[in-house]
């Protein structure tokens, strides 16, 4: 029980996603710039969380779509807990509809502004946060 | 009166912070007081219901599995259920009302049983939840920092703010009534000490804007039980039994975060289908208020009030105090008395029924009673009446 903590100036890694069949292209997507979001090849609509069959219409033609990127913020909360040891308070969790991609919302961080400064309705775009084999899709304001 | 069911005892053990006393030994405690209470002995019991059954991977959340009590207590058991896959705690309950409406069952336990502060205190037996790595569902929330339900009930609160001008003041109301009730409840002793001041509230510390501290239950260690019977078995049971009039659940998407309003707001109109009662007849609510602005969304989806609307019904706290037209979370509730963990609402809802509550029993001779709980894309709720 003598280990000490680390010391505050080293955040704690964000907790890694497994991969697996369903996720791998929402996690790994950053890679290349893109954030992919499951879509049915025959209906053409969205399914989020990812999964192996179209939640739509249970089609299995189903594949990652590179989406735009950017959406509005549709509700948030400025969080103060520091969940883990070195975790930086306070910062922004929000809920963030996609644009193009109707019904579908991602919980994020907003960052790169103070959090007085971001608010319900906000354009914003992804920014990936590469840790290791994960690009974490984060949002930061648009304009 | 075959195919009806009746809540005819209720219990609970010692609810503390950190109880010394094994969860299993808390868990028989309160099937004792539930069966002293009903007039019934363990060899009237056959079967046994619970939420969400031993949790193995996270015994601190829930240490006791129906198996556990069918082997100790010796119950020869006709049917049991323990399943986290249920719309929220008190479906445990529900399911055990059709199971003795259908004669599988004559007198069921229904229990929930909860470790989470002693087993932060022992994680060598009560291996905390891990965060470096996640799965399944937290995957979509924790690489975030939304470790907590209370940054998703948050976001459902901050539309509240934004939309419909919800303010802190008019939040305060649920967890201040909540330690001016728990004062007056004996189980609650360990939990709430002082009353909390509206600048006690306003001066706490934030957890997840707009819920502060207070507006957060505790971890508690407790068990909960609630004994349900058959309508024609009555004769065996001599406390007055209150009948599971109607039962409701709603499951919409397990994703906390792509549903735009919680459960509450489906599984609430359901609970008036199959009943003639109506919101009118409610003498008593006990909401589930794991975080404090879970009860507004029950005010709003069982109907008491219109969608957005539930901050100001309880604004200054005199329509939900225990003198008031609609006495709310009467013993407490979570945040006064502790994380029971949704039971603890069925067991006030009976205990004021049966106008048993001591010094904090609500005037009028009630009647009828609503119990719910969960919250976010999960819900079910109880109508108890004692007629």
């Amino acid at each position: 029980m003598s280990s000490a903590p680390p010391p505050p100036s080293s955040p704690p890694a964000r907790p890694v996603p497994k991969l697996d069949a369903e996720n791998r292209a929402f996690w790994t997507g950053g890679a290349e710039g893109k954030l992919n979001i499951t879509q049915c090849g025959d209906c053409g609509q969205f399914t989020h969380p990812p999964r192996i069959l179209c939640r739509h219409c249970q089609s299995e033609n189903v594949a990652p779509a590179a989406v735009a990127g950017t959406g509005v913020i549709d509700t948030m909360t400025v969080n103060h807990q520091p969940w883990a040891p070195g975790l930086e308070v306070p910062f922004v969790i929000a809920r963030v509809a996609l644009d193009g991609v109707p019904g579908v919302y991602l919980t994020t961080n907003v960052v790169n502004s103070p959090v007085d400064e971001v608010s319900f309705g906000d354009k914003v775009r992804v920014t990936f946060e590469q840790q290791g084999d994960i690009y974490y899709p984060l949002f930061e304001k648009a304009n | 009166m075959a195919r009806e069911a009746y809540i005819t005892g209720v219990g609970q053990s010692e609810v503390g912070v950190r109880l010394p006393r094994h969860p299993l030994l808390l868990t028989v405690d309160a099937v004792n007081v539930a069966l002293a209470d009903a007039g019934l002995t363990l060899d009237q019991i056959d079967g046994v219901f619970s939420f969400p059954g031993k949790a193995q991977g996270y015994l601190a959340f829930s240490p006791v599995g129906t198996d556990d009590l069918i082997e100790v207590l010796g119950i020869k058991s006709k049917w049991q259920m323990g399943a986290m896959e249920q719309p929220a705690q008190l479906s445990a309950i529900a399911m055990a009302a059709w199971a003795v409406k259908e004669g599988i069952c004559r007198h069921v336990i229904c229990f929930r049983t909860v470790y989470e502060a002693g087993g932060m205190a022992n994680p060598a037996e009560y291996m905390p939840l891990q965060q470096k790595t996640t799965s399944g569902s937290s995957q979509w929330t924790s690489p975030f920092w939304a470790t907590s339900a209370a940054c998703w009930v948050a976001q459902y609160a901050a539309r509240h703010v934004h939309k419909y001008g919800m303010t802190r003041e008019q939040l305060a109301q649920i967890a201040i009534n909540g330690s001016k009730n728990a004062l007056l409840n004996p189980n609650a002793r360990a939990i709430t000490k002082e009353e909390l001041t509206l600048d006690k509230y306003m001066s706490a510390r934030m957890i997840s804007t707009p819920l502060c501290l207070y507006d957060c239950d505790r971890f508690s260690d407790a068990s909960t039980v609630i004994i349900v019977s058959a309508g024609d078995a009555l004769d065996e049971v001599k406390a007055t039994p209150i009948r599971i009039a109607a039962s409701s659940g709603s499951v919409d998407r397990y994703s906390w975060d792509q549903v735009e309003w919680s459960a509450a707001y489906d599984a609430g109109p359901d609970l008036w289908k199959n009943t003639d009662y109506t919101v009118k007849d409610v003498d008593t609510v006990q909401f589930y208020d794991g975080f404090a602005f879970l009860p507004i969304t029950w005010l709003e989806g069982l109907g008491f009030v219109e969608k957005g609307e539930g901050h100001k019904f309880i604004e200054g706290g005199t329509r939900i105090a225990r003198d008031g037209e609609l006495p709310l979370n009467t013993a407490g509730g979570q945040l006064g008395a502790g994380r029971l963990h949704g039971f603890g609402f069925a067991h006030e809802a009976v205990t004021q029924l049966r106008g048993a509550a001591g010094e904090r029993q609500i005037p009028g001779d009630p009647k009828v009673a609503v119990a719910t709980s969960g919250g976010g894309p999960m819900a079910a709720a109880l109508l108890l009446a004692r007629d």
